[in-house]
């Protein structure tokens, strides 16, 4: 295998290499180095345009899709750190029970503005839900707070838990 | 109609115009056709064999509404049941469409009655062609959702039925047509959701960094560190090495007219290769003497400044130096505010093609007719040769109105002719080349009577820009409040040059000149023994329209709207009363007035501090945007938006620092804007009066920033003469 280094950055990047992943219950098999991150592969060899480049650094949440039920920022994950790992992005998130129901009160409470973070957002919001079905407003800041919303949708992003978790809709 | 468009937009995107628009409704011709088995009406307007009803909105989304809000005014009048139908977004015509831009909360003052009519033409000419065909006069035909009907020969018909034959009718004088009464509206005033929302929450891809194009190449952006460095020489072969990257090549003197840049440009057959290999470039800058530009020389050339007169005279009125001679009291103070970036989340991007003399792109842009006409010049082709289909925005805030990614996008595909390549700014890029809101410096002094009334109000504001003249958002207004309310004023400015280059950032101008002005005016409320409400009051007396003197040089339509002082103390004394206000607020509450983009807004914030940081625990906020509110369900996120936006420039650190001529902010770890734990309850009441509907993207942000500045002021018994707020 060859390998370049990079002169600015850390990394390496090896040939490209044959790849299992699998994406919303479908196995997919990519050609790539095991260094690109997810969200490229995700975006650009699978076709699932739903998880967003923010910031390309773990910092905005743009990209967040589930590995295994968890969050994770998909920006800062090479796909050779995904391994057998099932991988959910905003595209399959409603084929859950959970997805489903936040999914619906997204759209009920009609929460995006720009909609650029949303699919981070419901997916940071399904994560908690699945981990805690009946979070506090502080639980919910806690799990939110890696996602930015530049359009400033907080409350309504608050709403749709609470109204998805089956609490009251209280601001 | 514009005689200097630029000029025109500038004063428009600053402070919103006294608007008289035309109205031009094109026919159908040159339309493409509302899809499978449907008549186009018009421009706006096509009807399908199953009633469902395709109206196309004009303006760019950026998150602003935009997108069910003008389509409701044409549906209104049209008089179609919401439920039937289906938004499309427009392409970049305006030609067919008139101005098509998003900026200055000018959609709804400029729309409101244009969309209206047009929706009313369609249905004329449907009524029209059912007149015909029925052998009935028009007068006595009805219409509801969706439905023609006349009442007395018990017919009716979908407008479908008719709509082949309407689209042949004579396109009817818009003084003819007749308007609903308000009281009849059955979607205008009601919650509607975006008509995007579902694809969204599904992932769908809508947005300008979703472009998928067949053969498309990804190309990526290196530029100089310091903001206008040219490009000296550089060395790609380390970045032509990695596998796939097709194409390295230098721009040029690209981008915004005013602000053009060198830069590298790599091409790839992944972006994240493109990004890669970006990091591989070697390139060598001619800083041009540009890393003299930094904060503390800028904070030592106001302080010059201010040792001195200002530079240019903005508005004298009376004798402000002799009445603060002869003052009871006279307060004064220094108050500055930083350079601040955009930060969209949708990073900056563009997608083109070139090919023959012709170029197609699908860009986020928010004012995408100018970003035609700078692509057409850099390609040397005509404007019509130039095709641009507009994408849905990952946030505007103003970035967006500069579209200078167009032009860079157009200049690497023409590299390649027939490839459709896709350009993708890194954030630190975008940080790199946003245009940031001015850094500001102001010298303030007021003059108080021995009954604690204001007689005179001067300030000296040293802002950016360049040969003198100040940059995008960095003007001082004639008619800044309260230099337009009191007999003594004296308005003086100076320009200094930087090479950090500035636009209009959400209420632009007026997001710093609220926090200055109504940061000081609570100080000089003090003084006066008042709270500052309660002198704002004051200072507004009767209830009068205020009109600033004229601009020369600036078309009417676009100098500055009068002040309404009644309509100020409407919401002023609305949001006292929600919050309770008191003659004696408890410690931690402070207060904030603006008037911009037509709309006036009032606000309290409460300030706690908790762990020893400070965070805003409620606000409360009145407005007034005239008689209606169209799509109350997008007006509530408008006003939190702006106003989580608003705490973000006091709490938590924003600021864009400029160190060596360039700004110290690569990533969000650097720019701290406001996360889901910092938003307080919001209470929101519009006060309605009766004026011609006005927009909400901006108008509630500046009086924000006033207010949580001075309610720190009140917990802590320390001005905030500074932003962002330090401990
Ligand atoms: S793009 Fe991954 S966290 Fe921002
Ligand atoms: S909706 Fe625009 S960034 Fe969240």
């Amino acid at each position: 295998m060859r390998i370049v280094q990079m002169q600015m950055n850390k990394t390496v990047r090896g040939d490209p290499m044959p790849t299992m992943l699998k994406v919303n219950g479908t196995s997919r098999q990519v050609d790539v180095p095991g260094e690109k991150p997810l969200l490229w592969v995700l975006r650009e060899d699978l076709g699932y345009l739903g998880p967003k480049f923010g910031c390309g650094a773990g910092l905005c949440g743009a990209c967040t899709v589930h590995l295994d039920g968890q969050a994770i920022r998909s920006c800062i994950t090479p796909i050779n750190a995904v391994g057998e790992g099932a991988i959910t992005t905003i595209e399959g998130v409603a084929a859950s029970a959970v997805g489903k129901r936040v999914s619906d009160a997204w759209v009920d409470i009609d929460v995006p503005q720009c909609g650029y973070c949303q699919a981070g957002q419901i997916m940071s919001a399904v994560a908690l839900l699945e981990s805690n079905p009946a979070p506090s407003d502080s639980d919910i800041d806690a799990a939110m707070a890696g996602n930015l919303c530049r359009c400033g949708t907080y409350h309504r992003i608050r709403d749709a838990i609470k109204q998805a978790a089956g609490g009251a809709n209280a601001r | 109609m514009l005689a200097d468009r630029r000029l025109a937009l500038k004063a428009m995107l600053a402070a919103g115009g006294t608007l008289a628009f035309d109205i031009q409704i094109a026919g159908a011709q040159g339309a493409k056709p509302g899809g499978a088995a449907s008549a186009r009406i018009n421009a706006y307007v096509a009807i399908a064999a199953d009633n469902t009803v395709t109206i196309t909105s004009k303006n760019p989304e950026i998150g602003q509404g935009v997108k069910a809000m003008l389509p409701m005014l044409i549906a209104e009048e049209l008089d179609v049941a919401w439920g039937s139908v289906k938004v499309e977004q427009a392409v970049a015509d305006q030609s067919r469409f008139g101005e098509q831009f998003a900026g200055g909360s000018m959609s709804t003052p400029m729309n409101w009655m244009p969309m209206r009519q047009a929706g009313a033409t369609a249905r004329a000419m449907i009524v029209a062609a059912a007149a015909k065909q029925w052998g009935v006069p028009a007068a006595d035909i009805t219409t509801s959702a969706g439905e023609v009907i006349h009442a007395a020969s018990k017919r009716r018909a979908p407008y479908a039925a008719l709509a082949a034959a309407a689209a042949k009718e004579a396109v009817p004088d818009v003084a003819s047509l007749k308007l609903k009464d308000p009281a009849s509206f059955t979607i205008i005033g009601k919650p509607v959701p975006g008509p995007d929302t579902p694809a969204i929450v599904a992932g769908k891809p809508l947005f300008g960094v979703d472009t998928v194009l067949p053969g498309m190449v990804h190309a990526a952006l290196l530029t100089a560190p310091v903001r206008g460095a040219t490009l000296k020489s550089h060395d790609a072969a380390k970045a032509l090495a990695l596998p796939g990257v097709r194409k390295v090549v230098p721009l040029r003197q690209l981008g915004h007219d005013d602000a053009p840049v060198d830069a590298l440009a790599v091409m790839a057959d992944s972006w994240w290769t493109a990004s890669e290999a970006r990091k591989l470039l070697d390139a060598q800058w001619d800083n041009g003497g540009r890393e003299k530009h930094s904060d503390a020389t800028f904070a030592a050339a106001a302080k010059a400044a201010f040792a001195g007169a200002p530079a240019a005279s903005v508005r004298k009125e009376g004798d402000a130096a002799a009445a603060l001679a002869k003052a009871a009291k006279v307060v004064s103070a220094e108050y500055s505010y930083p350079f601040l970036a955009h930060a969209t989340l949708e990073p900056q991007n563009c997608t083109a093609q070139v090919k023959d003399g012709k170029a197609e792109l699908w860009a986020p842009s928010q004012m995408p007719d100018e970003g035609k006409g700078m692509v057409a010049k850099a390609l040397g082709v005509a404007p019509d040769a130039v095709t641009v289909n507009l994408t849905r925005i990952g946030g505007g805030f103003g970035r967006r109105l500069q579209s200078d990614f167009m032009v860079l996008v157009a200049m690497i595909a023409r590299e390649v002719p027939g490839v459709p390549v896709k350009l993708i700014l890194e954030r630190e890029e975008d940080f790199r080349l946003d245009f940031f809101r001015p850094a500001g410096f102001h010298k303030f002094d007021a003059a108080l009577d021995a009954q604690g009334k204001l007689t005179a109000f001067r300030t000296h504001l040293v802002t950016f820009g360049a040969k003198g003249q100040p940059g995008r958002g960095g003007e001082l207004p004639n008619d800044l409040v309260p230099a337009n309310l009191v007999p003594n004023a004296d308005l003086g400015m100076t320009v200094l040059d930087s090479n950090v280059p500035l636009g209009w950032l959400r209420a632009p101008g007026s997001n710093a000149l609220a926090y200055a002005t109504q940061a000081f005016l609570d100080e000089v409320a003090a003084a006066a023994g008042k709270t500052l409400p309660a002198f704002m009051l004051d200072v507004l007396g009767e209830a009068r329209a205020v009109v600033p003197p004229k601009i020369p040089g600036v078309p009417d339509i676009f100098q500055p709207p009068p002040f309404d002082t009644g309509r100020a103390a409407g919401v002023i004394r609305e949001v006292m009363k929600n919050a309770a206000w008191q003659e004696k607020p408890a410690k931690g509450r402070g207060f904030g007035f603006y008037f911009s983009h037509l709309g006036y807004f009032a606000v309290v914030a409460d300030v706690a501090e908790a762990d020893g940081a400070l965070r805003v625990t409620k606000m409360w906020v009145a407005g007034d945007i005239g008689s209606t509110v169209i799509n109350p369900m997008n007006a509530e996120q408008q006003i939190r938006g702006s106003m989580i936006e608003g705490i973000g420039h006091v709490i938590g650190g924003l600021k864009v620092p400029v160190e060596g001529g360039q700004v110290q902010v690569a990533n969000f770890d650097a720019y701290p804007l406001p996360r889901i734990d910092v938003v307080p309850p919001i209470e929101i009441a519009m006060v309605r009066t009766d004026n011609p509907p006005t927009g909400l993207g901006e108008p509630a942000l500046p009086p924000v920033v006033a207010a949580v500045a001075n309610a720190i002021s009140s917990l802590t018994g320390k001005r905030v003469r500074s932003l962002p707020y330090q401990a």
